[in-house]
């Protein structure tokens, strides 16, 4: 399936988007939260992107405060995923314009439209900023 | 009204959250707003509905329950207007999962709007079902997505081809639909739908054979031009990713080909020359460049590819191993365990650069660089690689210790040259890491070290050295106090020198030092306190000098609240102190572990106790266990009464097992044994009283040390079965007396035994209806002059006569005859008409406190019995 989750967190450890591509219960989802944040916000900067955890590995990048953290299956290619966070955060800098935490706060649900439009079922399935942006621009013209 | 930016509320709720210090607070907060929203939701407000369920959206990612918002997801959804219906299938997402029952609710709305006009709702209903579909909704909408699939929107192909994914994998019989639709996505010029199909035709691959076959022979050629298009493509900027056009398409695709080009030689070659191309044209200066070439990489090795494509592709990771950029590096070790299987030649010549990445440290560098370690080693570079490894070992960070030692461990085994070497290694794994490793690596030890006959002394003398320097580590100590139990005299008379070794001077009261320590050390458990009271004891018969000094130390345990330990301080006190004519055959050197029967258990089950190891087919039959005066149990196999019958030739062997027994259980009988009784029945009836486990064979002792004395035990017993069965076949050739068939016979009594102290006579009456059995009344006089008081009568028989003793009406024995005491016997004589009975006794009491024994033979058994 590739992609298992992407999770937004912040340097203190908490959670700004999470959205699972198989289904965990909400207590299954905090554990995993809360491990995977203790492993990757441990790391130093010189350390690779990739961190193993239980059966699959996360792949993860920092922009200024925040985490993008990607749990992917052990066979998916991990320098793509990298590429699609930095294509993530460059979506949501042309929309937001220089986004932030508090952007991603607060338009919570612009947030997950976008990755609605990028991940469907775990697969990529729009690569192009412009693409992914034109039904949430649509929609912010009509009201 | 704008649904998404009117939420001053949802702004005020997500800011007075962020304003909380405590999580106390948060829940405070979060409980209030969730109070709010169930009342708007009884009260079915419908303006507020999506604010509501943006905030429970945000509750949700918080951590905290909100089912009670998933029917106000389905009114979104059922709600007419764009706005309401996008945040109601978002919400779907992410507070429903297919398990939940509303699912069904859902399927109708969402074939609604998979048949609506607006093509923007259409695509939410076919987002929400690739998200969610469940196995029932698969079956019931897949007809509206095949249909989706032909449409002409590329918005809503690429979405039905990922929503199709979801089916096939729910419901993989439906992968045919697909097949069709599938190769023809691959026709169009929308990246999105190109992406979306490529990932369609391997989602199909995977689902059945038939599709692979069919993918194969349709769509390479698809899939090699859009590749090659790519490839060549010029600058496309909306696609544009550092000077590569769309690099996730191209990775898409490179999967694609790996697997329709796996294992078939056509479909291989045609992709050889665009491998090539791509994987020689790609700069590898950028990340997404270096995706492209890592995934170009993997398709080389997965598919039949051409010796040159393939050292091509070796030479890239090689390239990919010396960059600085961590992330290369890591894919590279991952892409080489995979290389291994294609080209182990080529890998092993990066060794020396892998062997730096387990130094990295980056612990997922490490991990992956030890596992790639691992499968590099060979006979001819083990020792080279181990030297490095366990040098490592020193410096390594505390939580690689774990991982990097039992590497190192699970490779000295498969590849050590020999025992010294083996022996040697591990001691360094052990000093280094031994509270990191497994106990089956050190019970594994054990067992090599046990069956290396001439390395005994040179090990007991390494790891005295090592106990020195390294005393915290669990498992040295551990196997230190095995060895120095076993083989402690070596240590101190430089027994077996190695040529390589240099003598030191060890005396007795060191060794016992050493024993003491690790018995004391805070650090150790009960397992390594046990195995160092064992220790003790057989150091207090090598040793006879500091027999003084371990006395006390293991007296010392008497008071220990560990139950374990106490029991064992308290038996072995007791061996200590009186029975010295037994001890050194009791604690004898363990004879060899069985290595076979080791490696074979641990192959086996992962699970492996190191006890089971020796005897495990050592089927004995349990002895019997007499106490006073019979309270007895039917022995199916009287082992220690066959042992006392066959002391014919050694009448001294009679001393057995009760005295003992009662010496332990505290029941002072204090008989001066004045001969050396057969040990096993010492042993058994010591564990058997210590440990009961052990009679019933049970393998799952908590404690793994608890059971190395059995073993032995057990051992021995086998020998000792063995002998008995000559025993028997011995009585069979004394006894050829005439067999009488009569029946129902009134048998004479006899008299069984007479001293100048005691008579017994035997009365015999036997059941028509079991012509085996025959009871037997003893009836005991006393011929002396005084009383005898605890009267205790013991018979025995050979293994193919049952005994049931039954308890003796008295245990004082009055003088001159002038009482009797009488007890009943009942034997069972399987071999009846074959054999005839036979049968010993012994008689122990006092008289005037002094223990008097005797014994005898009771071999004129009427005839018929």
């Amino acid at each position: 399936m590739g992609i298992r989750f992407i999770l937004l967190v912040n340097k203190q450890g908490q959670t700004r988007l999470a959205q699972y591509y198989e289904y965990m219960t909400l207590e299954e989802c905090r554990a995993l939260e809360g491990e995977i944040v203790r492993k990757c916000l441990t790391r130093t900067d010189q350390q690779c992107s990739f961190v193993e955890h239980r059966n699959y590995k996360v792949v993860y990048r920092r922009y200024a405060s925040l985490f993008f953290m990607v749990g992917v299956d052990n066979d998916e290619n991990e320098l793509a995923i990298l590429e699609f966070i930095h294509l993530l955060v460059e979506t949501m800098d042309r929309h937001f314009g220089n986004v932030c935490e508090l952007d991603i706060m607060f338009h919570l649900e612009k947030a997950h439209f976008m990755l609605e439009e990028m991940v469907m079922n775990g697969c990529i399935v729009e690569t192009s900023k412009a693409n992914i942006l034109h039904p949430i621009q649509l929609m912010d013209k009509a009201s | 009204m704008n649904p998404f930016s009117s939420g001053t509320r949802l702004r005020d709720m997500i800011r007075s959250i962020r304003a909380c210090k405590t999580a106390a607070e948060e829940r405070a907060v979060v409980r209030k707003e969730c109070a709010a929203i169930r009342a708007a939701v009884s009260e079915n407000d419908s303006d507020y509905r999506h604010r509501n369920l943006a905030k429970l959206m945000f509750i949700h990612m918080l951590g905290y329950p909100t089912h009670f918002g998933q029917m106000e997801c389905l009114k979104l959804i059922a709600s007419s207007g764009f706005p309401e219906k996008r945040i109601g299938y978002l919400g779907l997402m992410l507070l429903l999962d297919e398990r939940q029952e509303v699912l069904m609710l859902v399927t109708n709305s969402l074939k609604q709007d998979l048949n609506h006009s607006n093509q923007y709702i259409i695509g939410l209903a076919l987002c929400a079902l690739g998200n969610i579909c469940s196995a029932e909704m698969a079956r019931d909408l897949a007809p509206e997505v095949e249909r989706l699939l032909l449409s002409r929107d590329p918005n809503i192909k690429k979405k039905a081809a990922l929503c199709s994914i979801r089916i096939v994998r729910k419901v993989p019989d439906m992968a045919e639909n697909f097949m069709t639709a599938a190769v023809n996505l691959l026709k169009e010029k929308h990246h999105g739908v190109l992406i979306a199909g490529v990932q369609l035709c391997v989602d199909l691959c995977k689902a059945s054979e038939e599709a692979l076959e069919y993918l194969r022979k349709t769509c390479i050629e698809g899939s090699v031009r859009i590749l090659r298009d790519l490839s060549n493509s010029p600058y496309a900027p909306e696609y544009d990713v550092s000077g590569i056009t769309d690099p996730f398409l191209q990775i898409r695709l490179l999967r694609l080909m790996r697997i329709l080009g796996h294992g078939d030689a056509d479909s291989s070659e045609y992709m050889n020359d665009l491998l090539a191309q791509v994987s020689t044209k790609i700069e590898s200066n950028k990340n997404s460049g270096n995706a492209i070439l890592y995934e170009c990489v993997e398709t080389i090795m997965g598919i039949e590819a051409t010796s040159g494509l393939r050292v091509l592709a070796i030479n890239i990771l090689g390239r990919f191993l010396s960059n600085r950029d961590n992330n290369i590096r890591y894919v590279a070790l991952n892409m080489l365990m995979k290389a291994i299987a294609v080209d182990s030649q080529a890998v092993q010549r990066h060794r020396a650069t892998i062997l730096e990445c387990v130094k990295d440290s980056d612990a997922s560098i490490r991990k992956r660089a030890l596992e790639l370690i691992s499968l590099l080693v060979n006979d001819t570079n083990v020792k080279s690689l181990m030297n490095e490894l366990i040098e490592y070992l020193e410096v390594s960070d505390q939580d690689f210790k774990g991982d990097l030692s039992s590497k190192i461990c699970s490779i000295v085994e498969r590849f050590s040259p020999d025992k010294l070497w083996y022996i040697d290694q591990m001691l360094k794994v052990l000093s280094e890491a031994g509270n990191y490793i497994k106990d089956e690596v050190w019970h594994g030890l054990i067992v090599v070290i046990s069956n290396a006959l001439d390395l005994h002394g040179y090990t007991v003398r390494a790891l005295y050295k090592a106990f020195q320097t390294s005393s915290e580590q669990e498992s040295l100590v551990r196997v230190a106090v095995w060895c120095i139990g076993e083989y402690g005299d070596m240590l101190v008379n430089n027994g077996g020198m190695l040529n390589v070794e240099e003598p030191i001077i060890v005396t007795e009261s060191d060794t016992v030092d050493i024993v003491d320590a690790a018995l004391k050390h805070h650090s150790s458990d009960t397992t390594t306190q046990a195995m160092s009271l064992i220790a003790l004891l057989k150091l207090s018969s090598r040793f006879p000098s500091c027999s003084e000094r371990i006395k006390e130390i293991v007296n010392q345990q008497k008071g220990s609240f560990v139950l374990e330990l106490q029991q064992r301080s308290i038996e072995f006190n007791s061996i200590i102190q009186r029975h010295h004519n037994i001890k050194s055959s009791l604690v004898e050197r363990m004879p060899m572990l069985d290595e076979a029967t080791y490696i074979e258990k641990r192959t086996a089950s992962s699970q492996v106790t190191f006890p089971g190891k020796k005897t495990s087919h050592a089927t004995h039959s349990g002895a019997t266990l007499s106490l006073p005066n019979g309270i007895s149990k039917t022995p199916s196999a009287p082992l220690v009464d066959l042992l006392d019958l066959s002391s014919d030739d050694a009448p001294q062997m009679s001393s057995s097992t009760n005295n003992f027994l009662h010496d332990l259980l505290g029941v002072g009988l204090d008989v001066p044994s004045t001969s050396a009784p057969a040990n096993t029945d010492i042993l058994m009836d010591l564990l058997s009283i210590g440990e009961p486990s052990i009679q019933k064979n049970l393998p799952s002792s908590t404690l793994s040390s608890q059971s190395i004395l059995p073993n032995h035990v057990k051992a021995r017993t086998q020998e000792s079965t063995s002998n008995s069965m000559h025993v028997v076949d011995l009585l069979d050739g004394l006894s050829s007396s005439p067999i009488s068939v009569e029946k129902n016979h009134d048998y004479p009594s006899i008299t069984a035994f007479q001293s100048n102290s005691l008579k017994i006579e035997f009365g015999f009456s036997k059941q028509p209806e079991n012509p085996q059995s025959t009871v037997i009344i003893a009836t005991f006089t006393n011929l002396s002059s005084d009383a005898y008081t605890d009267f205790l009568f013991q018979a025995a028989v050979p293994k193919f006569i049952q005994l049931n003793l039954e308890p003796g009406s008295n245990n004082i024995l009055p003088s001159n005859g002038i009482g009797t005491i009488t007890q009943r016997l009942t034997v069972k004589n399987s071999q009846l008409g074959l054999k005839p009975l036979a049968m010993r006794l012994r008689i122990a009491y006092k008289v005037n406190n002094e223990d008097k024994l005797e014994q005898g033979q009771v071999s004129n058994f009427p005839p018929g019995l």
